[in-house]
């Protein structure tokens, strides 16, 4: 597997529902990307990593790359999918995302 | 169907107990993840992309109406108002909250279901032949044997680590419905000198590695069923590898070992251990085989029934489709598509279960079946009310005549759910249903398999047209491959060339299709006859003709 690049951001799933969270400046979940602390230096990254996976609020802890252009959005489609929800039909985090919008 | 005993149902919630203590400790923190994956895996739960997901068990694809309605109970109150019925026979809820699931299994347990062993490196859910106890074609009902297995098979002591996860399936007709070549071992029953004996296969898979399952045995005596498996098991615990997940499976040690050599030692093994059973096994057999006496049918008036096949064109065509033939010939078993134009194979709402429960308390003696093509199945149905059948479902949009048409298509979950997965696979389904959803009458019999990964989950080994979705350097990529085969005939599909990208994708199933539409002798002749026919070559010219252009 090729190395990551930076930038990266932090993500993992809650313990409690599983809904897929971002690592936040304040070193707080947010189950928004656009919330996400992105890291230009992957060791950096990597510290703050070794922290974030021993949490107990969250499992499987990993970095993401992104692109850190006029907003945050992922490198890799696997990414995206996490980010939006499944592409088959509107559900999943994307509909939440409308639902907050719109209210 | 089989009913619970006392037995069962204090062992299931007891499980349910344990498993309630387990997340409580690991919601408190005294768990670590790495200590309670494998406990919450042993109850069905994975952690998926978006969410956690529970896999339940549907004990070889039977359900009753109480059970599909407790499904649909399940999926509006902890999960998003659908579920997904799966290869495996099983169902999966794609959204429950960890601190829930507890409470489902629960439920679950209510109506006598469980998640026990639908994850692990254990034996799973044995599947079946959908129309099981209903076919034309049926020697003996598998059901008793696959229920049998069932309880031999749960919480077996010796098998709850083993070097891999090990799939069985079980026909009892005479045409393969349950794709029993391409499990670790496949079961045929047979008819031998007036008694029933077992064709036994071994060591088959689809996955990384696809093998077709290998002869192990031609005449096992039926009542020999458990001490063999037990030998094949016992060989296969002490011989599989462990070292190497990805050469653990029995299909490499079979492959290793050579089948003679195999089964020597499997002979071996059930020399030694078939007077530990004592004749238990068979004792339990006769009391499961009361549960499986065939419903009270009831003989009533056809006239409708012709009536509607005259005069409504819609039904006669979701009859030739949907019904297949009944042992009795005033029955029918009703395949209730779950591939609608554009829907996601297998996916249900809660809604939906519930008519179809109604349906088969109603019309259809009270049992449901899940089939490995992910639709669901009435399998005693009079054909007197197969009008009213297809009335009802044609209001809640599951009148698709699709079945064993290009858009009936086995898909897993792909990249939309799946942790494993390195690309989509549904949207692919629901593009391939909606372009073809005109011709699909023209096209005929075709089957697409498709899979999100080498892991194979959605077959795409055997299917007549396969297609594997792989990451090619950050971009969704389809690999297809030709001359697969699920049934009698199983074969293993060969791969055709360089893989196509989503654009490219139907450009080249157009151009695959149109090569067919002009090579086949007459209308009859389907496509797997036709590649059978001519072999791989003019498909594969079909398919790459721009790369020659070019």
């Amino acid at each position: 597997m090729a190395r990551i690049k930076a930038p990266v951001v932090i993500t993992a799933n809650d313990l409690l529902t599983g809904e897929v969270v971002y690592l936040d400046p304040a070193h707080r979940w947010s189950p928004e990307l656009s919330a996400a602390k992105v890291f230009n230096a992957l060791d950096e990254a990597e510290g703050e990593l070794a922290v974030a996976f021993s949490e107990a609020v969250v499992v499987g802890a990993y970095l993401a790359e992104v692109s850190n252009d006029a907003a945050v959005t992922p490198r890799h489609y696997r990414e995206s999918f996490r980010h939006k929800g499944p592409s088959n039909y509107f559900h999943g985090k994307q509909a939440v995302q409308d639902t907050e919008v719109a209210a | 169907m089989y009913n619970y005993q006392e037995f069962d149902r204090a062992f299931v919630r007891e499980r349910v107990e344990q498993y309630r203590d387990q997340v409580q400790r690991r919601l408190d923190g005294a768990l670590t993840e790495d200590e309670f994956k494998p406990l919450r895996l042993m109850n069905g739960v994975y952690l998926q992309l978006h969410a956690y997901m529970l896999r339940i068990a549907i004990p070889y694809g039977t359900l009753s109406s109480r059970q599909m309605r407790q499904l649909a109970y399940i999926a509006d109150k902890w999960d998003k108002g659908y579920g997904h019925f799966t290869t495996r026979q099983n169902i999966q809820f794609n959204w429950p909250r960890l601190v829930d699931t507890p409470d489902i299994l629960d439920a679950l347990a209510d109506v006598d279901m469980h998640a026990i062993q639908t994850s692990g490196n254990t034996i799973r859910n044995v599947t079946t032949d959908q129309f099981a106890g209903a076919a034309l074609d049926e020697v003996a009902d598998p059901r008793p044997y696959a229920e049998l297995i069932r309880q031999w098979s749960t919480d077996h002591p010796e098998f709850q680590f083993l070097p891999r996860k090990f799939k069985i399936a079980i026909t009892g007709a005479v045409e393969d419905r349950a794709v029993i070549r391409a499990h670790d071992i496949g079961l045929q029953l047979v008819e031998h000198e007036g008694r029933i004996a077992f064709k036994v296969f071994v060591g088959g898979g689809l996955g990384r590695t696809p093998i077709i399952g290998q002869e192990l045995v031609d005449r096992l005596p039926a009542e020999d069923l458990l001490p063999y498996l037990e030998a094949v098991l016992s060989v296969y615990n002490l011989a599989g590898r462990r070292d190497n997940k990805y050469k653990a499976r029995i299909k490499i040690t079979v492959s290793a070992m050579g089948i003679d050599a195999f089964r020597a030692r499997v002979d071996e093994a059930f020399q030694r251990l078939r007077a530990a059973f004592n004749g238990q096994d068979l004792a339990v057999l006769g009391d499961i085989q009361k549960n499986f006496a065939p419903p009270h049918y009831v003989e009533k008036s056809q006239e409708s029934y012709f009536d509607a096949l005259d005069g409504d064109i819609g039904f006669r065509e979701w009859v030739e489709r949907n019904v297949s033939p009944h042992k009795l010939p005033s029955y029918a078993s009703v395949t209730i598509s779950l591939k609608g134009h554009g829907d996601t194979p297998g996916d249900a709402t809660s809604d939906q279960m519930r008519a179809i429960a109604d349906l088969a308390e109603s019309f259809a003696h009270d049992e449901l079946r899940i089939s490995h093509e992910q639709n669901i199945v009435l399998p005693h149905v009079a054909q007197a009310d197969l009008p009213i059948i297809y009335r009802t479902l044609k209001s809640i949009g599951l009148a698709t005549a699709n079945i064993g048409l290009i858009s009936d298509i086995i898909a897993c979950p792909g990249m939309d759910y799946c942790a494993l997965a390195t690309a989509r696979s549904i949207p692919i389904a629901q593009d391939i249903a909606l372009r073809y959803a005109r011709r699909e009458a023209e096209i005929g019999h075709m089957q697409i398999k498709i899979s999100g990964c080498i892991n194979a989950c959605g077959h795409h080994h055997v299917g007549h047209v396969g297609i594997l979705g792989l990451d090619k350097a950050g971009v969704e990529n389809y690999q297809i491959t030709l001359g697969g085969s699920a049934g009698n005939d199983a074969a293993i599909g060969e791969k055709m060339g360089r893989g196509f990208n989503v654009d490219e994708l139907m450009p080249a199933l157009d151009r695959l299709i149109d090569a067919y539409l002009a090579l086949r002798l007459h209308e009859g002749e389907t496509f797997a006859e036709t590649v059978k026919r001519l072999g791989i070559v003019p498909f594969q010219e079909a398919l790459y003709v721009v790369d020659q252009a070019a």
